[in-house]
């Protein structure tokens, strides 16, 4: 498998303050990938940082071509479908309008109608409050229309800001399972940033372990999840 | 009673005026909350090249139109140019750049046109075939020229995905960004949209109040007044407001006060509205569930 996504050294700034130091990390094509770490680790950053929204240096490589000298909006255009922390719900517009502003940069209408009935069919919710504004939705709602909203653009990455922050346990297995089946019926690629590291490495079948900003450990799922530290600190068992 | 008609009728003529500068004003606070104070000079200018063109043999509707395009394009270029420059400056430099702009743009228009006051064609006749009296043709025109305004703004916000756009990079700049639109173009789209309002609202009152150089500085004050009786986060009620700020003034002037102090009763009962309202009379209180 080729990688789709190549980071070497990467480093992010807020202000003077660095927060990522020499980062290197690889997103399989087709693969799922998580981001594990505690609380400001640098894990939102790194997403951050690929989505050109903080100050970074280094060498991001997406498809084998180098982007770093993209901004925000043209690396939307490349196909990386961002969900950002917080979810960034459009409050004041429609369910159906958020869904709409997603397939911005798409031309093809058939397509993008086509997308919109299959949001719709994964998540049936969305649908009832189709013409309801968007900012009324709950939390959990929320995220779907997040996950909805970045699958609109139909990207080959797509980049999650912890998708289970805040929500029921049930809510947050129905959206992985849903995730896991774009995954695996779409081919679309996903980088997930997680606190949930269990939830997360049974998902991914890579992972790297984020610690103040570097990463300690990478490796597949599976041995990441054996690793006797990240067991006692993040599985705790 | 007909003429208290009169009065109100006369006064949504000028309130349409104060409606489209408060819809201007509104366009860019919706995507920068702040206020540009040389709205109503850049209105000003427009209104000079309208009667520049129309001096120059153009036939009014042609001048109107070609009026509204350099005023859209002007407006991108100032924000392209100038505002963009100040993106991440404190509020009180980028008010003090509006601030210049409106004595730049003052000068400006007195150095090119002269401060003698002009007068200014009205495309609409003098009197009605069948008169009534109860408004005259500019009035009632003034009027309709604002509706249709309205009606355009609200069809591209409503209907066009440039306008749903932006209200997305008005709304959630960094959510616009990370579906791929692009924000700062928006902005300058808001600016062009704003100044050719503003052209409109300046090319309906320069019949009413003769074309100087000063012409728009009280009509800006009373589209704000507007805008902030309506509630300046929402342009439909910030229109509104604006006719209800001619209304006032004109009941005020006729039946109160007089016209010397009518805009001070006008500005008073808008202080108490807002005083019981603050965010206005159709200001919305954004509902939301995090």
């Amino acid at each position: 498998m080729a990688a789709l996504l190549e980071i070497q050294g990467l480093s992010a700034f807020y202000g003077p303050t660095q927060v990522l130091h020499n980062v290197d990390l690889a997103v399989q094509e087709g693969g799922i990938t998580a981001l594990l770490g505690a609380n400001g680790a640098g894990k939102t950053t790194l997403l951050r940082a690929l989505s050109a929204m903080v100050r970074r240096e280094g060498v991001i490589r997406f498809e084998g071509r180098v982007v770093n000298e993209r901004e925000a909006e043209d690396v939307a255009r490349l196909g990386i479908a961002h969900v950002p922390d917080g979810r960034g719900t459009f409050v004041d517009l429609t369910v159906e309008q958020n869904l709409q502003l997603g397939a911005y940069t798409r031309r093809d209408r058939d397509g993008v109608g086509n997308d919109l009935a299959r949001a719709f069919a994964h998540f049936p919710r969305l649908k009832e409050r189709r013409g309801q504004q968007a900012g009324t939705l709950s939390g959990g709602e929320q995220q779907m229309l997040a996950i909805s909203r970045a699958l609109m653009l139909r990207p080959k990455l797509l980049m999650l800001d912890e998708p289970s922050f805040g929500l029921a346990p049930l809510v947050v297995k129905d959206i992985f399972n849903i995730l896991k089946a774009i995954n695996e019926e779409e081919g679309v690629s996903m980088l997930i940033v997680e606190q949930n590291a269990n939830l997360a490495l049974s998902l991914a079948g890579y992972a790297y372990l984020l610690e103040t900003g570097a990463v300690v450990i990478s490796g597949p799922s599976s041995a990441v999840r054996a690793d006797e530290s990240v067991r006692r600190v993040y599985l705790g068992y | 009673m007909l003429g208290l008609v009169h009065q109100v009728l006369s006064g949504l003529a000028i309130g349409s005026i104060y409606a489209c500068v408060a819809l201007a004003v509104v366009m860019i606070y919706q995507a920068t909350h702040l206020v540009n104070f040389a709205q109503g000079e850049m209105a000003t200018f427009s209104t000079y090249i309208a009667w520049a063109l129309i001096e120059a043999g153009v036939p009014y509707w042609a001048a109107f139109f070609l009026t509204v395009g350099f005023s859209f394009l002007m407006g991108m270029a100032i924000e392209r140019l100038l505002i963009r420059r100040f993106d991440k400056a404190p509020v009180l430099a980028v008010v003090i750049v509006f601030i210049g702009m409106l004595v730049i743009f003052n000068s400006l228009t007195g150095w090119l046109f002269s401060y003698t006051i002009k007068s200014f064609a009205s495309p609409f006749p003098e009197k009605f075939a069948l008169g009534n009296g109860y408004m005259s043709p500019h009035e009632l025109g003034s009027v309709g020229v604002t509706l249709a305004v309205l009606a355009v703004v609200y069809a591209f916000f409503r209907f066009t995905p440039l306008g749903l756009a932006m209200r997305a990079a008005a709304q959630n700049p960094v959510s616009a960004r990370l579906v791929g639109i692009r924000v700062g173009y928006m902005l300058a789209i808001g600016w062009g949209l704003a100044a050719a309002i503003g052209a409109v609202a300046g090319m309906m009152a320069a019949p009413i109040v003769y074309l100087d150089p000063n012409m728009m500085s009280g009509v800006l004050l009373y589209g704000f007044a507007g805008a902030l009786l309506g509630g300046i986060d929402n342009p439909w009620g910030a229109a509104m407001g604006g006719f209800i700020v001619g209304v006032l003034e004109n009941i005020a002037g006729a039946y109160l006060v007089g016209e010397e102090i009518k805009l001070s009763v006008a500005l008073a009962i808008i202080i108490g509205v807002l005083v019981a309202k603050p965010s206005g009379l159709f200001g919305r209180v954004l509902v939301t569930r995090v």
